[in-house]
């Protein structure tokens, strides 16, 4: 979902202005809100079910994976929630599929609507080269390091090596 | 013979001209549009027009109101909104730059409201409106207030590909705020 919004948000903007970037705009807001809610669902459950502790490794890659798994869930908030204030800001409401009006926090503010949107953007990369980083990880740990940890991530493969 | 006539005519036409033309403050005045886009209201405004009128609720027959409105002047919210609609599909500003109101009739509804009867012509297409409104004195003279609906197909508004309502509704809401100044 986050993949199609980002491809969404990355082929829209650079359309002319047609009623059909108009309903794209609407669509991939409707995504981000989709989005926000349905990373406030994972952030309960990581509470109901926490994830198993990180096998051994070095310290430095403990924080690492720690830093980077939190950047990752501040920004599955934090881009939804800059789009939201971007479009306050330039004055186009967010209205959740076009039925359930979400309030604006900010008054119209193209100056400040500009920032929010480099603001967006610049997010979206961070959380790319996160993703990036969290990918190569897994795999490195995977095919490099042989261990169990990429089988912690995928909740029907079972852990062919036993280890918990 | 002919002279006196002509001079009547010349006094009439100075008597008939003296009611008081209010000078309008254009820094406080405004005119906004909200249209709906997705269902989403969202509010522009023209940035330039020029208002002149007569208004005095004792004397509604020699009321009136002509206005005009600098089409490029458009703040729809968006660089690229502006730029779109100067062209052919929504205003064409080149060939028509100007909308015009020129009002034909000034009646009291009641209650410190009004209707203002007259022409309003955008795109070189012209339709009779009503549009009621208020006014009322304030501290730097008179403040007109009022709002209309209009249908934007009827002035061949967003045409082509623009013609669906789904994305922009052809209902189009008009806001305006007129302060006349004192003397």
């Amino acid at each position: 979902m986050i993949l199609g919004s980002v491809a969404l948000g990355l082929y829209m903007v650079e359309l002319e202005l047609s009623p059909q970037k108009l309903k794209l705009f609407s669509w991939h807001k409707w995504a981000g809100v989709t989005i926000f809610m349905l990373a406030v669902i994972r952030v309960l459950w990581r509470f109901v079910s926490p994830p198993p502790p990180y096998p051994d490794m070095p310290a430095w890659q403990r924080m690492a994976a720690h830093a980077t798994h939190g950047a990752i869930y501040v920004l599955i908030f934090a881009i939804p929630l800059s789009g939201w204030l971007m479009s306050s800001a330039f004055g186009f409401q967010t209205v959740y599929f076009g039925v359930f009006p979400i309030p604006d926090l900010l008054a119209k503010n193209k100056e400040l609507a500009e920032s929010l949107k480099e603001l967006h953007e610049i997010l979206n990369i961070v959380l790319w080269l996160l993703l990036l980083a969290h990918v190569a990880a897994a795999l490195k740990h995977h095919y490099v390091d042989r261990d169990a940890v990429l089988y912690r991530m995928l909740p029907l493969a079972k852990d062919p090596t036993g280890a918990k | 013979m002919k002279a006196v006539l002509w001079l009547c005519g010349l006094f009439w036409s100075v008597v008939a001209s003296s009611a008081p033309v209010t000078v309008v403050d254009h820094a406080k005045s405004e005119i906004k549009f909200v249209s709906k886009q997705m269902n989403v209201p969202v509010e522009g405004d023209f940035k330039k027009f020029q208002v002149q009128f007569v208004f005095d609720p004792d004397k509604l027959a020699s009321s009136k109101a002509s206005i005009n409105v600098e089409m490029a002047s458009i703040d729809t919210g968006s660089s690229e909104g502006d730029a779109e609609v100067q062209r052919k599909p929504w205003f064409n500003t080149k060939e028509h730059p100007r909308a015009t109101f020129q009002s034909s009739s000034v009646k009291a509804l009641g209650g410190g409201k009004y209707e203002v009867g007259g022409k309003l012509m955008i795109k070189g297409r012209s339709k009779d409106v009503a549009v009621p409104f208020t006014a009322r004195k304030v501290t730097d003279g008179t403040l007109l207030e009022g709002a209309f609906s209009m249908n934007r197909k009827d002035f061949g508004i967003g045409e082509g590909a623009w013609d669906d309502p789904e994305t922009v509704a052809y209902e189009v809401q008009i806001k305006f705020k007129f302060l006349g100044k004192s003397k």
